[in-house]
């Protein structure tokens, strides 16, 4: 059979999760990520960072809105997904999966945007007409209560529900490593590791990405980079990468180290037909290089133009090293059989359903999203002063 | 032992084959106990018990036809017609499921059945000493459960031939062209010493099943009577299940767009048949088996003869029991 | 009261959606999930009665011993006595239950004979095998082996 190399069962020719399901932990990774980071500031008060707040908030929740679509897609039976919500299976990771969603939606994320925004909206509400006026009062509810008292309750709500995400960021991503990793059948999922990996990976990939939105935002505006902030995201960015490295490292030197039965059928296709995608785009490429990147500008000094330009490098590397991560985890993970005898191809469409185009496709929308939600919820006006950039 | 249990028995042990020379086995046994009828007597006369509960060897058309022509004896005739208009029969629960049985049949018209599934817990035997890698019993069941032949990757069962070295159990090659639906090609290089056998395989209908503890929505399950099904009317077709399966078993219908998967024939062995690859086997490999039923050969079996189970150390109380199974077989 | 609570009403709307929404969810739970979903294990029972309904296409051993006493008379003893009749002859639920029209398609005795008897590796010894090409390669297997009493007295 072509694409097929050794034995595997008959049915195991053609792969079960497409490139749609590579980029649902991706997604959700940057939702958490960037949530993480926006908390820095919130609940440990890392001043520095609070000219991202408001952004950060803005990108987790237009990369949360797109998150279901490939997934959506990707069912053979999208019109009943409603099921999860219906006869949720509660032995089932994937079942928790649409309420941890909806409670990070709604309860966290959307509220906390809310509680932030909500004296900017009273002001828009008042100071618009016509359909934006109708708009601006649905979103406060048509409130207009902004007076010290009740903006002191939204901050203290605010604090609160960050304090609650955090965890609940931890649960949105923890579990989709948990769906993974608590699949006994397949060895290169099962472990206990899988859930940490994956959400100190959605850390880093959520803090780069804030960090690359930010400096293009102010370059598109034409404001000064704040220095410090950029500096502080970077060294938490760093940190984030030394553990996830860690893990990653532990993982691997474990299954080395115990040579199981799957070991050397698992080694093999590392070797083969993961060996682009896994040494050189997520180790070599996405994690060494970048955490060398960032060890340089701790350890050494370097001119603020040159700092710039190595996070946008860095923040770039790490967020291709991680998409192929979870091609690696998701794709390599149906590359070998369960008879650990063979292995087969994934033949990756282009223009269906579950091919490269939508992939694609939904990689760019979020960013439209999220053009729009920084258009109607200006993430400027909450934040320190800018300095434009001089011509 | 009443009429319906020898019947059943007949339906069953015809399906053994007892080969010359070969230890007393589960088809000796079996054909002790189905020689107590012979093949034509008829034990469903109809003065015997009402129509309505017969149907032991009767069979309904296929395709879901229901006309019964042809000239036959009258007796036959009320018993098969009888039979056809319960069709779509289903299983009735004892004590406190009654009430819950209201909802079930508030979907179904069709009378009450004489299968109660708490009685049963069904699994299969494989005798691989005795397979010969023919492939009747794939092509069996992709006839009888209208499994696609012409797409890749459905199959709810198959056959696989292992070429083991000596002294080489973790490296053995293994094969399953087309699932072995035409069979086996010959060997083309047979090696020294090679030991060579077949091994079939199909669902193995876990009493722990990973597979039915993934899906979100409870479309997979197991019965009452330990057949693990689809609900294709819940199936969201998100391949969860297809992920869990440590066999391999399972696959996604292309017409269909939800799983599928063996599902031991659960329409003919509520019935009182066997499956249709233990039915097509010729040597008596493949046997149902009713580990409730105390009368059914295989616990005599299990006390004469090794058997194993695939991938043991991941506990997922698989019931499909293999005797004779090679230490190099994954 | 109401000035009270003037600071935090935006915060009691904003509840108030919510528990709206949770309530709303529970009455479209309550009209969607299946009646008999849950009552014999986390499934629709009706999914059972499904599996049952499908249709038969091997009839089975006993149906054709009913008709063709003959055949079982004849193969009693042989060899091929434990063969089901749908082994060879293929899905006969329909010519079983009365449809004659529907007849057992000719077998082709080379190809369904060597099927099982073409000698390979990895079938018992117990099982004659042959080498087609060496065993009588001119005639069908039926010119001289009856299928349903092979040995040759």
């Amino acid at each position: 059979m072509p694409g097929v190399d050794g034995f595997i069962y008959p049915n195991e020719v053609e792969l079960q999760w497409s490139v749609l399901i590579v980029l649902y932990p991706f997604l959700t990774g940057l939702v958490a990520g960037a949530f993480i980071l926006a908390s820095l500031e919130r609940v440990f008060n890392v001043a520095a960072v609070r000219p991202t707040y408001r952004l950060a908030l803005l990108t987790a929740l237009a990369f949360l809105l797109v998150a279901p679509l490939p997934l959506q897609m990707h069912l053979g039976h999208p019109e009943r997904s409603f099921s999860m919500y219906l006869t949720p299976h509660r032995e089932s990771a994937m079942a928790m999966f649409g309420f941890v969603y909806l409670w990070y939606l709604m309860a966290v994320l959307v509220l906390e945007i809310w509680f932030d925004y909500r004296k900017d909206l009273v002001l828009a509400w008042r100071a618009s007409r016509g359909l934006k006026r109708k708009l601006y009062g649905v979103a406060t509810l048509w409130s207009d209560n902004i007076s010290e008292k009740a903006l002191r309750v939204d901050d203290r709500i605010g604090r609160f529900i960050t304090i609650v995400g955090i965890p609940s960021a931890f649960l949105l991503h923890g579990y989709v490593g948990f769906i993974f990793g608590s699949v006994k059948a397949n060895p290169w999922w099962s472990t206990p590791l899988m859930p940490v990996v994956f959400l100190f990976s959605a850390i880093v990939s959520g803090i780069a990405l804030v960090l690359l939105i930010y400096m293009a935002l102010c370059r598109i505006r034409r404001v000064a980079i704040d220095m410090p902030c950029v500096d502080t995201i970077a060294r938490y960015l760093f940190y984030a990468f030394l553990i996830d490295f860690s893990l990653e490292m532990l993982d691997l030197i474990h299954r080395l180290y115990e040579a199981d039965e799957s070991l050397r059928a698992l080694d093999f296709m590392v070797k083969t037909r993961l060996f682009v995608s896994q040494i050189v785009l997520q180790i070599l490429l996405g994690t060494l290089l970048p955490i060398a990147l960032l060890a340089m500008v701790q350890l050494l000094r370097f001119s603020e133009r040159t700092r710039r330009a190595i996070y946008a490098a860095a923040g770039a590397l790490t967020l291709v090293g991680i998409l192929a991560m979870r091609w690696n985890v998701v794709i390599g993970g149906q590359l070998f059989s369960k008879s650990f005898l063979g292995y087969t191809t994934y033949k990756m469409s282009f223009a269906t359903r579950e091919g490269l185009l939508p992939a694609i496709l939904i990689l760019i929308l979020p960013f439209v999203i999220l053009a729009v939600l920084i258009k109607v919820l200006p993430p400027w006006t909450g934040g320190g002063e800018e300095k434009p950039v001089k011509a | 032992m009443d009429c319906r249990e020898r019947a059943s028995q007949v339906s069953r042990a015809s399906g053994r084959l007892r080969v010359e020379g070969a230890s007393a086995s589960l088809a000796g046994a079996a054909a002790e106990a189905g020689r107590t009828t012979s093949p034509g007597q008829d034990c469903r006369a109809p003065t015997a018990r009402p129509p309505e509960r017969s149907g032991d060897h009767g069979v309904p058309a296929s395709d879901g036809e229901r006309g019964s022509g042809g000239t036959k004896s009258p007796g036959q005739e009320i018993n098969r017609r009888a039979f056809l208009e319960q069709a779509g029969r289903f299983i009735i629960l004892t004590g406190a499921a009654s009430l819950a049985w209201d909802y079930v049949l508030a979907g179904t018209p069709q009378a009450a059945p004489n299968y109660v599934a708490t009685d049963h817990w069904w699994g299969m035997i494989i005798d691989i000493d005795k397979c010969i890698g023919c492939g009747n019993c794939v092509r069996a069941c992709k006839a009888e459960n209208d499994v696609p032949t012409d797409e890749p990757g459905c199959y709810r069962t198959w056959v696989e031939r292992y070429q083991v070295r000596p002294n080489d159990m973790e490296h053995p090659i293994v094969d399953s062209p087309n699932g072995a639906y035409d069979g086996f090609p010959e060997i083309d290089k047979p090696g020294d010493g090679v030991k060579v056998f077949f091994v079939p395989k199909l669902c193995n209908h876990c009493a722990h099943s990973p597979c039915v503890q993934v899906c979100p929505v409870g479309a997979t399950f197991e019965s009452p009577d330990g057949v693990v099904l689809v609900d294709k009317d819940r199936c969201l077709g998100c391949r969860y299940c297809v992920q869990a399966c440590p066999y391999g078993c399972r696959y996604i219908d292309p017409r269909t767009h939800t799983v599928d998967k063996c599902t031991l024939c659960y329409h003919r062995i509520t019935k009182g048949l066997t499956t249709a690859c233990c039915e097509a086997c010729p040597t008596g490999a493949r046997q149902l088996v009713d580990l409730k039923n105390p009368a059914d050969p295989v616990h005599e079996f299990m006390r004469t003869h090794k058997v194993h189970v695939l991938k043991p150390n991941l506990a997922t109380g698989a019931k499909a029991f293999y005797s004779g199974l090679d230490g190099s077989v994954r | 009261m109401r000035e009270r609570f003037r600071h935090v009403e935006h915060v009691f709307r904003a509840a108030l959606l919510f528990v709206g929404g949770f309530a709303l969810f529970l009455v479209v739970r309550w009209a969607l999930v299946p009646a008999d979903f849950g009552v014999y294990g986390f499934y629709r029972a009706g999914a059972l009665a499904d599996n049952q309904a499908l249709p038969l296409r091997y009839a089975g051993q006993a149906p054709c011993l009913d008709c063709h006493a003959d055949v079982a008379e004849t193969r009693k003893d042989s060899r091929h006595a434990r063969i089901n009749c749908e082994a060879c002859h293929g899905p006969l639920a329909r010519h079983a239950t009365g449809d004659f029209e529907i007849k057992p398609k000719a077998l082709n005795p080379r190809l369904l004979c060597l099927q099982c008897h073409t000698q390979a590796l990895g079938k018992p010894a117990t099982l004659p095998q042959i080498v087609a090409v060496d065993h009588a390669p001119e005639g069908p297997c039926i010119a001289c082996h009856k299928p349903h009493r092979p040995k040759i007295d």
